[in-house]
């Protein structure tokens, strides 16, 4: 009986292991097929199995001309420029819808409230059929600003986890704001805002993430990929001649998603606690 | 605000100043805090909404004359081969998130117990969602390429090359490829949502199955499954309007050639590429109402399942509706 119990165990630990080794292996083949074939001479690379090793580790030659042929010098820097942007307007658009919303009782609010979720239920692709007719009309095709704007627009997620984060912030340290005689500009600055920023925090890297790596709306609208490519647009340049120089494209590849592993690494769990918050109870 | 009243009636008039000067700017704060998200919201979602809709009754390209066709559009949404009948894709998609969803179950229900080397595992298998669309992209055509990464390893398993299929041009398991690439995407991401959604259950609940001699899989079905209900139930409502508007994997890797094209890959090609704006609009819209319908309809079914279990009051079916835009919101990490 102990025996079995024991076999049993050794079983399903075993069986454990080997899911999550598997699965891990099955997530990261790609990417490590992709990183192996980056550092392989053209040569190298016509002449061995694409999971041979590269004869050296070092070999950034790749890298370099990938990253001068899809011109991403200026891919990662409309992409900062565009990062950043978005992530200071939605910060600041995020938290004070969140602000009104939660702390102002007013008719509507419950409307604002649903217009914004309902908004999250329309498939992205769909509407940009009507929202390409839009952005012609606001003469924002081929330009940083348009593609920036539109990009606070579709920006749901922060209110709502901003909205969760006011739920648990006392109203009576508003009401002391007030007592001082603090306007409302005030309270929201200087009591609430710095109060924020573990929300703050989260709603960047999500949305930063998102935004680093969106690519339909800004291959759409930031059509001129000369002069405004972004690190994931200028990836489209390996499309067509260069279309099977694999070393060159998992290079180009590989450099596009480094800026995603490093914020990764460094906010793991941000990332889960971004993702999971508010999704789990109830 | 409350705090008013207890300043007296001596000072009524200035207090009468106060209040309405306070409660001027409360007014003000409120437009100048809400103004501009409305107005995008307005911009960008609602009146690209209803534009869309009027779009549906014209023949007319981005620029140039619109002519009015009534009904037309719809119905050669229903007419034409290639519109309609991509649909039928979906339920390969479909059939791939639920693949996902019980996969991402599994590792989750793993992870959530002590296992060492746990957050390595979890690091791995998240970060794919973390990658970008038109890398994941390049990544799956090299991948997928004869002879390439897919088909070696699929040679040190013991397979034969001439045994294996193109798995891109081959029609009868290229949609298989694609899906497999959305899996290999998202599964590490539901599995987060599933390991926090796991979290959350009270502790002293396993410390007390483990008395009582609860084995894992009894732990499983007994406290892990029931507390997670609602987060399961949003995601298989999610993932059924997810696999209706599925774009991206043959976006990015076929560019929907091969009879890879979904509904929403050939709705991008006829407005962007053959700028049939009405009929891609036209398109847009009957999808949007088979979603709204395979939404409700589910909810119905669900609510039907679990009208046993608990009687549920309308508080809670509106609760779960928001929840559930919300939930969409954070998946679609937009």
């Amino acid at each position: 009986m102990t025996a079995l119990q024991k076999i049993g165990k050794y079983t399903i630990i075993f069986l454990k292991y080997f899911s999550l080794v598997f699965f891990s292996f099955v997530a990261i083949l790609p990417i490590v097929s992709c990183v192996v074939t980056a550092f392989k001479t053209e040569t190298e690379y016509q002449n061995t199995n694409v999971m041979t090793l590269p004869e050296s580790w070092l070999n950034f030659g790749n890298f370099v001309e990938a990253f001068q042929k899809a011109n991403m010098g200026r891919a990662f820097l409309n992409s900062f420029i565009v990062l950043v942007s978005v992530l200071v307007i939605s910060v600041f658009v995020g938290t004070q819808l969140a602000y009104v919303l939660n702390r102002f009782r007013f008719p509507g609010n419950g409307l604002i409230r649903n217009l914004f979720l309902f908004a999250t239920l329309l498939p992205g692709v769909a509407m940009q059929v009507s929202v390409f007719e839009i952005m012609t009309n606001l003469h924002f095709i081929n330009t940083l600003y348009g593609y920036i704007i539109m990009m606070c627009g579709t920006d749901v997620i922060s209110i709502y986890i901003y909205i969760q984060f006011f739920e648990n912030i006392p109203v009576s340290l508003d009401e002391s704001g007030v007592m001082d005689g603090a306007s409302y500009f005030t309270i929201f600055y200087r009591i609430l805002m710095p109060l924020l920023k573990p929300a703050i925090v989260t709603s960047c890297i999500l949305k930063g993430v998102g935004t680093y790596n969106e690519y339909y709306a800004a291959n759409l609208y930031l059509q001129d990929k000369k002069k405004w490519p972004t690190v994931a647009t200028s990836l489209y340049t390996f499309v067509g001649p260069l279309g099977s120089k694999y070393n060159l494209i998992c290079a180009g590849v590989i450099i596009s998603l480094l800026p995603a592993l490093i914020v990764f690494i460094l906010f793991q769990k941000q990332i889960y606690s971004g993702l999971t918050a508010g999704s789990v109870k109830g | 605000m409350a705090s008013g009243t207890v300043t007296g009636k001596t000072q009524k008039r200035s207090l009468g100043q106060w209040a309405a000067s306070r409660d001027g700017q409360k007014v003000f704060v409120m437009i100048a805090f809400m103004v501009i998200p409305l107005l995008l919201l307005f911009v960008f979602t609602y009146l690209p909404f209803a534009e869309m809709f009027g779009f549906s009754f014209y023949n007319m390209k981005y620029i140039g004359a619109r002519k009015f066709v009534g009904l037309k559009n719809y119905i050669k949404v229903f007419q034409r081969d290639d519109c309609f009948g991509a649909l039928k894709l979906s339920l390969y998609y479909m059939v791939g998130s639920v693949v996902q969803l019980a996969l991402s179950l599994y590792l989750a229900t793993i992870l959530s117990f002590k296992v060492k080397g746990g957050n390595i595992f979890k690091g791995f298998m998240f970060f794919p969602f973390l990658i970008n669309g038109i890398a994941i992209g390049f990544i799956f055509k090299f991948f997928y390429t004869r002879g390439f990464v897919f088909d070696t390893v699929l040679q040190w398993c013991g397979f034969e090359l001439e045994n294996l299929p193109y798995w891109l041009k081959d029609q009868s398991i290229n949609n298989i490829s694609l899906v497999g690439t959305s899996v290999w995407r998202y599964f590490g991401q539901n599995m987060v949502l599933f390991i926090g959604a796991i979290m959350s259950v009270d502790a002293e609940l396993y410390e007390a199955a483990m008395l009582d001699g609860a084995n894992r899989f009894q732990q499983f079905k007994y406290i892990i499954l029931p507390s997670i209900k609602t987060i399961i139930t949003l995601n298989v409502i999610l993932s059924i309007t997810g696999s209706l508007s599925a774009f991206e994997p043959p976006y990015v890797i076929t560019s929907g050639a091969n009879g890879t094209g979904t509904y929403f890959v050939i709705m991008h090609e006829i407005a962007h590429t053959q700028q049939k704006v009405g009929l891609a609009s036209a398109m847009a819209v009957v999808l949007l109402l088979i979603i709204f319908a395979a939404t409700i309809l589910q909810k119905l079914f669900f609510k039907y399942i679990f009208k046993g279990a608990d009687d549920e009051d309308l508080n809670a079916t509106v609760k779960r509706d928001k929840k559930l835009a919300k939930y969409a919101a954070r998946k679609a990490g937009r």
